[in-house]
């Protein structure tokens, strides 16, 4: 019988979901994983920090000191938490009890006063850049308009003036900054290419382990039969999962859903192959579960941090993009940002989508060719 | 191939690495017969039943297995064989009777629901089919193994060392379905290392080292070694013991019980020997068993082949 047989195929997909269900661990990893790295990521994750802790040293003492002040503060993006001397304040810095020292020197008030262009010295605990840098872009506009109600008649000289060409920014797509919309979207690749990846490890190398696969070969089901009926199942999790992740982004989070939702779950299914794809070929290679669990995580580990999903693509090195290209998490990053930030389309999104068609051809070439039907 | 003839291989020859596992075996296997495959650990008993179904590819050799070429025709072979591992290898987590579903769908055995049912029924498994088989002890999965392999209705059952772990009525009880499903036309492949089991099959073969030593009915097996016995009572068997393994011309002695058997291929020589013991114990000569022509057939192979 070398007929491909869906009933064959049909067997072991039924046996598989029972189990699935039998396997409450596995199940709650399924369900659970994308549940709380949702919770964790989407409510934890902030690119844009604000209320950053602030000390101020105000040597000064004068009603301009305060409003320079005042106006950080209102900015949202500095907390002041105190007064302090130079010296305290330079071990709280240390001690990173405070992200800011604000130093206004002695004479700040008057030497506004004379049109003098006072210094004043802002130190920050820059060893995150990160956490420090939204902040102190946000400073200049802050300066620019700070005095402009607080100078009056003739002191208005000193509001400084616009430059010569105007910057008009739009910040398309994202016009608040609002990290969730970049992360949620995000987050569903990272879940699916977690849990494909492991899942399929585990049920192919959970059958050698356990000897299983000896009785499975002595039967007349065909590798293509036991692979697809072993990812099928794990398909529709998949799906599950992507469908928690929209309930979560629509209503929890709020994100907007610009394009086709068609063409989200579509282009799923060769995202999710791909990834079950890794799995097998991860199962052939390794002798026990634990194996095959460290070599998911080793395909894990630079697929969350080079794809684009926690550090901005662009700001890696050549050699780190092109590494991270040939991953498919990449490129679905940015198909799912694509379609629900942008509104994009099949047009838009094919240029995302064949490099995942080759990646998953790739890949289901190796897991067959190491899957073998005999025990040689 | 002769139609009568189950399986019919010569020549079979499998190496891992290095090391030849199984060396130029020969065998044929008459329809309805319970074969019997005894040899030591190691012997590469598991490897050539694994090259009779399918699941490894013989290096060299030819032959067919149920008519079907044994190198080119494994997927015809894996649907008419029954193959029972060493290891249980049905699905822990599932129940009895979804392991025994999920196998006849595998070989989409016609009208599965009754199959499995009557299956249940035939091995005594009915009032525990929900249970998981996880969970069952070493007879019942043994019971639950030979159910499973035999619901596509095989032609042939391999089956490797199936009563390992079980108990004595659990094993006769399995014996003596075999012997049923022999006689109904199965033919049975089984290796073993209970000498009781060996005595129960049509034929036996010894191997060691890869290499079929002896084959035949167990008679002819232990009329063919030529071996002589003798049954030893009295006292201080043990230094006995001690001081025969140090003479040259005896072969083996083994202690059973209260009594020792000492057997020797070269039957004058020992007996001039075991009659200097007369004065103190009683020497009688008996019929050699299988087990001591095993062991002196292990015991050749040893310094034959190392």
């Amino acid at each position: 019988m070398r007929r491909f047989s869906f009933s064959r195929l049909w067997a072991i997909a039924l046996k598989e979901v029972v189990q699935m269900k039998r396997d409450r661990a596995t199940f709650a990893m399924m369900i659970g994983i994308p549940l709380v790295q949702l919770l964790l990521f989407g409510f934890a994750i902030n690119a844009d920090p604000k209320n950053l802790p602030t000390l101020i040293v105000d040597a000064d003492g004068g009603p301009f000191a305060r409003t320079l002040v005042h106006a950080m503060q209102q900015s949202a993006y500095f907390r002041v938490i105190g007064t302090a001397t130079e010296a305290e304040a330079a071990d709280a810095l240390q001690r990173g009890d405070t992200q800011f020292v604000l130093n206004i020197p002695v004479d700040f008030t008057r030497r506004i006063l004379r049109g003098e262009k006072p210094a004043v010295l802002l130190e920050a605990d820059a060893t995150d850049p990160a956490a420090t840098g939204p902040a102190l872009a946000a400073l200049q506009p802050v300066i620019r308009t700070l005095f402009a109600r607080d100078l009056p008649g003739p002191l208005t000289s000193l509001i400084p003036e616009e430059g010569p060409v105007d910057f008009l920014i739009h910040r398309r797509y994202n016009p608040e900054g609002i990290t969730q919309y970049n992360i949620v979207p995000g987050l569903m690749g990272v879940v699916l290419t977690m849990t494909m990846v492991i899942i399929t490890a585990l049920a192919i190398t959970r059958e050698r382990e356990r000897g299983t696969m000896e009785n499975l070969l002595a039967t007349p089901v065909r590798p293509g039969e036991v692979l697809a009926g072993k990812i099928l199942p794990y398909i529709i999790v998949g799906y599950i999962q992507i469908t928690l992740i929209l309930i979560a982004a629509r209503w929890l989070f709020a994100v907007p859903f610009q394009g086709s939702i068609v063409l989200l779950y579509t282009s799923a299914l060769l995202f999710i192959a791909a990834n079950l794809a890794v799995g097998i070929t991860f199962s052939t290679v390794s002798t026990n579960q634990l194996q095959a669990v460290q070599l998911a995580f080793f395909f894990f580990l630079p697929s969350l941090l080079l794809s684009g999903f926690m550090f901005p693509f662009r700001g890696m090195p050549e050699w780190a993009q092109t590494l991270g290209s040939a991953l498919p998490l990449t490129h679905f990053l940015r198909l799912v940002r694509g379609v629900m930030l942008k509104g994009n389309g099949l047009v838009e999104s094919a240029v995302h989508l064949w490099p995942i068609a080759i990646f998953l051809a790739a890949a289901w070439t190796i897991a067959l060719k190491r899957y073998r039907q005999t025990l040689d | 191939m002769s139609s009568d003839l189950v399986i019919d291989v010569s020549g079979i020859t499998k190496r891992f690495g290095g090391k030849t596992v199984v060396d130029r075996l020969a065998l044929q296997v008459k329809r309805g017969e319970i074969f019997g495959f005894l040899g030591p650990n190691g012997s590469g008993k598991t490897t050539f039943i694994r090259m009779l179904c399918g699941l490894l590819t013989p290096d060299a050799g030819e032959g067919t297995c149920l008519g079907y070429d044994v190198r080119t025709q494994q997927a015809e072979i894996k649907r008419h064989v029954g193959y029972m591992t060493q290891k249980f290898s049905y699905y822990d987590d599932l129940s009895i009777r979804e392991n025994l579903d999920f196998i006849a769908r595998i070989y989409a055995v016609p009208d599965r629901r009754a199959a499995v049912d009557r299956s249940l029924e035939r091995l005594g498994l009915a009032s525990r089919s929900h249970q998981l088989a996880g969970q069952l002890s070493g007879g019942w999965k043994q019971r639950l193994a030979l159910a499973a392999c035999l619901i596509h209705s095989p032609r042939l059952l391999l089956l490797d060392e199936p009563t390992a772990g079980v108990d004595p009525k659990a094993r006769r009880d399995f014996w003596d379905e075999i012997h049923q499903l022999a006689s109904d036309g199965l033919t049975v492949l089984v290796t073993t290392h209970y000498m009781d089991e060996a005595e129960r099959c049509h034929q036996i073969a010894y191997l060691a080292y890869g290499r079929l030593l002896v084959r035949g009915s167990v008679e002819e097996v232990v009329a063919g070694a030529g071996l002589s016995t003798w049954e030893i009572t009295g006292p201080e068997l043990g230094r006995l013991a001690h001081h025969l393994r140090e003479q040259p011309g005896i072969g083996e002695v083994i202690a059973f019980g209260n009594t020792l058997h000492v057997s020797s291929p070269d039957s004058t020589r020992a007996a001039q020997m075991l009659a200097s013991l007369v004065p103190t114990h009683r020497v009688r000569a008996i019929e050699p068993e299988l087990e001591d022509v095993f062991i002196s057939l292990m015991r050749t192979a040893e310094d034959n082949f190392q």
